[in-house]
């Protein structure tokens, strides 16, 4: 308990610390003590929401991935690679399409689409047998590759202009970010730790085995549409606003366990710190490394947990 | 302690229990033996409420309330009666020896569940009693079978539970482990009022140390009551399809098995 909060202590620091060095990096740089009225304009209304965002979108995805492995008793389980993030970027394609993206119809169609996707996973994934790493990875990449040729489908309803700004947004990015998105994230990941939190010492039995756990009184069921649930509320409130920005779900929590071991009281709300932390910093490359041109978030993501997953899959 | 009456359970159109009765008495031992197949581990896990019945019902008591059935009660209210040794599963995550026994103390924890002084001493306490001082903060993933099996059996000791329900507990143990093991499920069972049900394959283990025995055949109970009962060479013969030699233990004055090859 002593141990949770030094935890969380240290990573509140390595997050405020983050936020303090993207707000100040970028394009046009900023010292946070003597600002001109142009670079408070540039500071308060286009970055610090972008960067308040990437931090949600960095929580979520962690938050997501964190359950879901402990749930799945796989480390490798990610709303990316389940195809959950592709359900969420199907349901808000839609919303695009249906109701011009209004801020509110995008969520809620992602909620939908990430609940279906994770439903059909699970499914498939599942056999009398149990469930391996192996079914569930393919069943994962069968039903992105299914919600990718859809989602490709409808971008040929779209005009040009839209077209090039929803590419971007697939791959993962923070640069539409406004207040209203920020304000549906965070509601997200606030509802999510508790429900999740709440559930991550059944979770730690879970982790050893579904039977297990059902043998020394976890209602298994009941943990199981608490954790679905709420990982699709955060991926669908991430996607809806940023895009499919990928492998966070799978990096931070793996390291968390590394450094602090796999008791989901902790890895949980960790991970909720230190994935946003990673994500602000991955923004932060995104937008300066070929400065003034910008890279997707999810680019950088990706570069370094692709190679990540090889390894894990390797080690398994 | 626990009741079966006529319990029927089916995996898609197949039996694999068939109208099983039988009581479990407070203090008492049961021996489950069976060729495999013969649908013991399916029995355990209707006894714990963890498989659907087809027919029949499950009764459980505590010495306090009244018998229920066992579909009527919530995993809490069951784990909290019964304690389950089942075969191990392995974990991909790194899960410590003491966090792997502290999942025993889950229903007595809150919702936000952190552990009190009270779970602390009493994993420990099994720790201890299971041969395992000092192995608290080993991986289970390092661990050899035998040592695994250890701490799969203090997790369960580590529970209040009056009703222990063992699955092959002594299947990587060696002799003295497997001595140690029986040791422990009986004292708890004469100590405390708790009752343990076993499914080994060691006839002679279950003669020596059961009250009762049960011959599981084809998902059907062959034979039911104390060992110098059970344990005859025709019965052996009819369930398990070999022929045995039976004499007397010197030490112990129970009936030894020798199996003819």
């Amino acid at each position: 308990m002593k141990r949770l909060w030094k935890i969380l202590l240290i990573l509140t620091l390595v997050l405020a610390a983050s936020i303090v060095a993207a707000s100040m990096l970028g394009a046009e740089r900023v010292s946070l003590l003597s600002m001109d009225e142009s670079q408070r304009s540039i500071l308060f209304d286009i970055r610090l929401p972008r960067i308040l965002l990437g931090a949600c979108v960095g929580a979520s995805l962690a938050l997501a991935g964190a359950g879901l492995q402990a749930l799945l008793r796989n480390p490798l389980a990610e709303p990316y690679l389940l195809g959950v993030s592709n359900g969420a970027a199907l349901g808000t394609m839609l919303a695009f399409v249906l109701f011009e993206g209004t801020e509110f119809a995008r969520p809620l169609l992602a909620l939908g689409g990430a609940g279906l996707a994770t439903f059909a996973v699970y499914q498939m994934a599942r056999s009398r047998a149990g469930m391996n790493v192996e079914r569930l990875v393919l069943s994962g990449v069968i039903v992105t590759t299914f919600l990718s040729s859809i989602i490709v489908m409808l971008t040929t309803i779209l005009d040009a202009a839209r077209l090039r700004s929803f590419t971007f947004w697939l791959l993962g990015d923070l640069s539409q970010a406004t207040l209203t998105g920020v304000y549906i994230s965070l509601a997200g990941v606030l509802i999510a730790v508790v429900l999740l939190v709440s559930q991550a010492r059944a979770l730690n039995l879970m982790m050893i085995g579904e039977r297990d756990a059902a043998d020394f009184g976890v209602e298994t069921s009941r943990v199981r549409l608490i954790v679905f649930g709420a990982a699709s509320l955060v991926v669908a409130a991430a996607v809806a606003a940023s895009g499919s920005v990928g492998y966070v779900g799978l990096i931070v929590p793996h390291l968390l366990r590394l450094a602090v071991g796999s008791d989901n009281r902790i890895v949980i709300p960790a991970s909720a710190l230190a994935g946003a932390a990673f994500v602000v910093l991955a923004d932060t490359v995104a937008r300066v490394a070929i400065a003034p041109r910008e890279l997707p978030v999810g680019a950088i993501t990706a570069l370094i947990g692709a190679p990540l997953f090889i390894y894990l899959l390797r080690k398994n | 302690m626990i009741e079966a009456k006529n319990i029927s359970v089916s995996y898609d159109d197949r039996a694999v229990l068939d109208t099983i009765s039988f009581a479990l008495e407070r203090g008492e031992i049961i021996a489950l033996l069976g060729p495999n197949g013969a649908g013991k581990t399916t029995l355990i896990k209707a006894l714990n409420g963890t498989i659907g019945l087809k027919k029949g019902e499950v009764l459980l008591g505590s010495l306090s309330a009244e018998q229920r059935e066992i579909h009527a009660m919530s995993r809490r209210e069951i784990a909290g009666l019964i304690a389950v040794v089942a075969q191990e599963n392995e974990t991909k995550f790194p899960v410590s020896v003491l966090e792997y026994v502290l999942a025993g103390r889950f229903v007595n924890g809150g919702a936000f569940g952190w552990e009190s002084e009270n779970d602390f001493e009493t994993a420990k306490r099994a720790l201890k009693d299971c041969d395992l001082n000092g192995y608290e903060e080993r991986l289970m993933n390092n661990l050899s079978g035998g040592e695994r099996q250890r701490v799969v059996l203090a997790r369960a000791m580590a529970t209040n539970a009056r009703i222990l329900l063992l699955d092959e507990p002594t299947a990587n143990l060696d002799l003295a482990h497997q001595a140690m093991m029986f040791r422990l499920v009986r004292e708890r069972c004469r100590g405390c009022e708790s009752a343990a049900i076993v499914i080994t394959h060691d006839l002679n283990l279950a003669a020596e140390f059961a009250d009762k025995i049960i011959l599981l055949k084809d998902g059907k109970i062959a034979a039911f009551g104390i060992p110098a009962e059970v344990l005859t060479a025709e019965k052996i013969s009819d369930v398990f399809g070999v022929d045995v030699l039976l004499d007397e233990n010197p030490a112990s004055r129970k009936v030894r098995i020798t199996a003819v090859y």
